[in-house]
């Protein structure tokens, strides 16, 4: 392989959860999957993967902390060093996947493809996937705040292990794990069984597709509700509509919401994260970037991630943004579509959000009519 | 003018250098090639990632994605010095009397002449190795600073302690000041000679754009020359306090080309001055004068090496297109 043609940036997928929670199974199953595909993997510990013709490499989980006074600004060294020497050899892979270790933050994982300017030149986070074994969650919950970091953070959340609860437990901890992400794409599983083309290339820190490829995108939010214990909804289609069954919710469910949270304070015990789904109008550009610029400047450590699709006035086109704590990146995506409903919206994902002073500032971005 | 015979290999070039008067080219896949009357290969390793030479004994080390720790003679025969499984010998250095240091994960390895090895562990992952000048002491790079650990003694190591991550490690040539290749970068700096129980004082070097990945001290060790910068960056380390409140000299400046690799020239104070896109210029440290030794190629300068009487340099790149500069013409 030579570098004369320039690549296509390296997809890489992040695997998190607690142990226990069935990642190696899964692992075991993308790398013995007839799919055509080769995956360089990094793992903490060679331990139970049973496949041995791939690439897998070990490494320690070594956490950096950037000498820029922000402490929020991780990267994860050892993934700079290993990325480093696979791309020196890129024709062995596809892709790359890194598997982290029950305890670990996913934050420094994902910053570190956009802190690190070499690994940013080969490589790009495809999304982040978190695996939550069904049974254990409550636990988990009570005695670490990894295990709601990682699903806060995920972009795909596979709930596992499902055949070890009864269907009323199960309700619940989707439930759970949907009022700790509002925006994953939730999957029931048994022993990791999924069907791979919804867990690996996803592109979902990708500003072009990550707001595109999921009609669901922020439209949970749409429920601008926190789904309590007894929220028995399918979240797996039609988010658009409302046409859920929201017993035992009090508030109501129209489509007419803008401004109108109340998915806070969390009935669920044991959840700390909390999301922030902002809906308005078209913005002023120049209102709007100091805003941002601010907020996550002020607030960054609070912020775990941060999506959104914002119609700035005058502007033909879409304008997307996302962030990862202090990190956020924005671009325009496509022209609005005739008919489209020109709308800004974001979703903040983090803990001890400000959500009053937010939405407050928020809309104080929108044009004035 | 400068002639350049190339010599085209497949993949990244991680190390170059000349044994005797034969320039070798180790690729990361893990073939080391010479040209000694023909091109020849040595197959090292199942991934080559660390390259070294040893110049007392005229071989090279190398560290592998196969756990493998080799040395590599001059007639290209290469034999095992450690092996350690599967873990990634991302760092190796050479040091007196064929001392082989080697790190993975928290760990230096240091391997002996006479087969024993010992170990010296790290609270954090060794990240770059260097012996000093003088006696047999290994320092390692890791996070938040440098330890620095006499290899035949047991007893405490000296910490170089600053915050953030040093990636890569080395010695002046006289041994008075350790300079380290930081994360953010930078390059930071340690006056070693001051009086006993003494702090050990700072050198900050930073304005880089980008991360220091090649650095080479000049032939009295008066200057350190370094990468990371659309010029070759050198600082001065002739007076007692090194760099400190002197500008460094910025040769062989190009608009956005970064330089990726420099090697200062055996004899003279000049600078062989690599650019990532294969670009190679001489520059004197002088006058600044510079003279084109290669133009550009199919990818960055990985390596590069100038062979013992000065007179050719060796070089090789990301794409693999290498080559022997013939100064003389």
């Amino acid at each position: 392989m030579t570098e004369t043609t320039p690549q296509k940036p390296i997809p890489v997928t992040v695997l998190t959860g607690y142990l226990g929670s069935g990642k190696t199974t899964l692992l075991n199953r993308i790398l013995s999957e007839n799919h055509g595909r080769k995956y360089a993997v990094i793992v903490n510990e060679f331990g139970e993967i049973g496949i041995d013709n791939d690439l897998i490499v070990e490494s320690d989980e070594e956490i950096y902390e950037m000498n820029n006074g922000c402490v929020c600004c991780t990267v994860r060294g050892d993934l700079i060093r290993v990325v480093e020497g696979l791309m020196r050899r890129p024709g062995r892979f596809d892709a790359i996947i890194v598997e982290t270790t029950g305890l670990a933050d996913p934050v420094p994982v994902a910053q570190t493809f956009f802190m690190d300017d070499d690994v940013r030149a080969k490589t790009e986070l495809d999304a982040v996937v978190a695996l939550v074994d069904a049974k254990h969650l409550p636990l988990r919950l009570k005695d670490s705040r990894e295990a709601e970091d990682q699903i806060a953070f995920a972009d795909v959340v596979l709930l596992n292990k499902t055949d070890l609860v009864t269907p009323e437990e199960l309700e619940r901890v989707e439930a759970t794990v949907r009022v700790i992400n509002p925006s994953a794409r939730i999957y029931r599983t048994q022993r990791s069984e999924i069907d791979l083309a919804k867990v690996l290339d996803q592109g979902a820190f990708n500003l072009d597709r990550a707001l595109e490829n999921d009609p669901h995108f922020l439209d949970h939010d749409d429920h601008d509700h926190v789904c309590g214990p007894d929220c028995g909804h399918d979240h797996d289609h039609d988010h658009g509509h409302h046409h859920h069954d929201h017993h035992g919710h009090h508030h109501d469910h129209g489509h007419d919401h803008d401004h109108h949270h109340h998915d806070a304070p969390s009935p669920i015990h044991d959840v700390t994260v909390q999301s922030i789904s902002l809906r308005g109008g078209e913005m002023n550009p120049d209102r709007f970037f100091p805003w941002i610029q601010k907020i996550t400047q002020t607030d960054g450590p609070n912020i775990l991630r941060l999506k959104g699709i914002i119609a700035f006035s005058g502007d033909g086109e879409r304008y997307v943004v996302q962030g990862v704590h202090m990190i956020i990146e924005g671009d325009h995506q496509r022209p609005w579509k005739e008919g489209e409903k020109r709308e800004s919206r974001l979703v903040f994902i983090g803990r001890d959000l400000d959500r009053e002073k937010i939405e407050r500032t928020f809309r104080a971005c929108e044009v004035q009519a | 003018m400068p002639t350049v015979a190339p010599l085209d290999l497949e993949g990244h070039v991680v190390g170059v250098a000349f044994l005797k008067d034969v320039p070798f080219f180790a690729g990361a896949a893990g073939a080391v090639h010479r040209l000694d009357h023909g091109h020849k290969t040595t197959e090292a390793h199942d991934g080559l990632l660390s390259f070294v030479v040893d110049e007392a004994n005229d071989t090279l080390l190398t560290g592998g994605e196969d756990g493998k720790v080799m040395r590599i003679s001059a007639h290209g025969t290469a034999s095992l010095v450690a092996d350690t499984g599967r873990k990634w010998i991302a760092q190796v250095a050479a040091g007196p009397q064929g001392a082989v240091a080697y790190a993975y994960g928290k760990t230096t390895h240091v391997r002996l002449f006479d087969g024993t090895t010992r170990e010296f562990p790290e609270q954090r992952t060794v990240e770059g190795l260097a012996f000093a000048p003088k006696g047999l002491r290994i320092a390692a790079a890791r996070y938040n600073g440098v330890s620095l650990h006499w290899v035949a003694m047991s007893g405490q190591p000296v910490d170089l302690e600053w915050k953030g991550a040093h990636t890569g490690v080395t010695f002046s040539p006289d041994g008075r000041f350790v300079v380290t290749a930081m994360q953010e970068n930078a390059l930071h700096g340690w006056k070693l000679d001051a009086k006993p129980g003494a702090e050990a004082r700072h050198m900050r070097m930073t304005g880089y754009p980008a991360k220091v990945k090649s650095l080479s001290w000049s032939a009295k060790g008066k200057w350190l020359a370094s990468s990371g910068a659309p010029a070759a960056i050198v600082w001065p380390f002739q007076g007692k306090d090194g760099p400190m409140g002197k500008a460094p000299l910025e040769l062989g400046t190009r608009a956005n080309i970064m330089v990726t690799t420099v090697v200062c020239h055996p004899a003279e104070d000049i600078v062989a001055i690599g650019y990532e896109d294969g670009m190679i210029l001489a520059a004197r440290l002088a006058d600044s004068k510079e003279v084109l030794l290669r133009r550009p190629g199919k990818g960055a300068i990985t390596a590069m090496a100038w062979s013992k009487n000065g007179r050719q340099l060796a070089f090789g790149s990301a794409a693999g297109d290498c080559g022997v500069v013939d100064i003389a013409g």
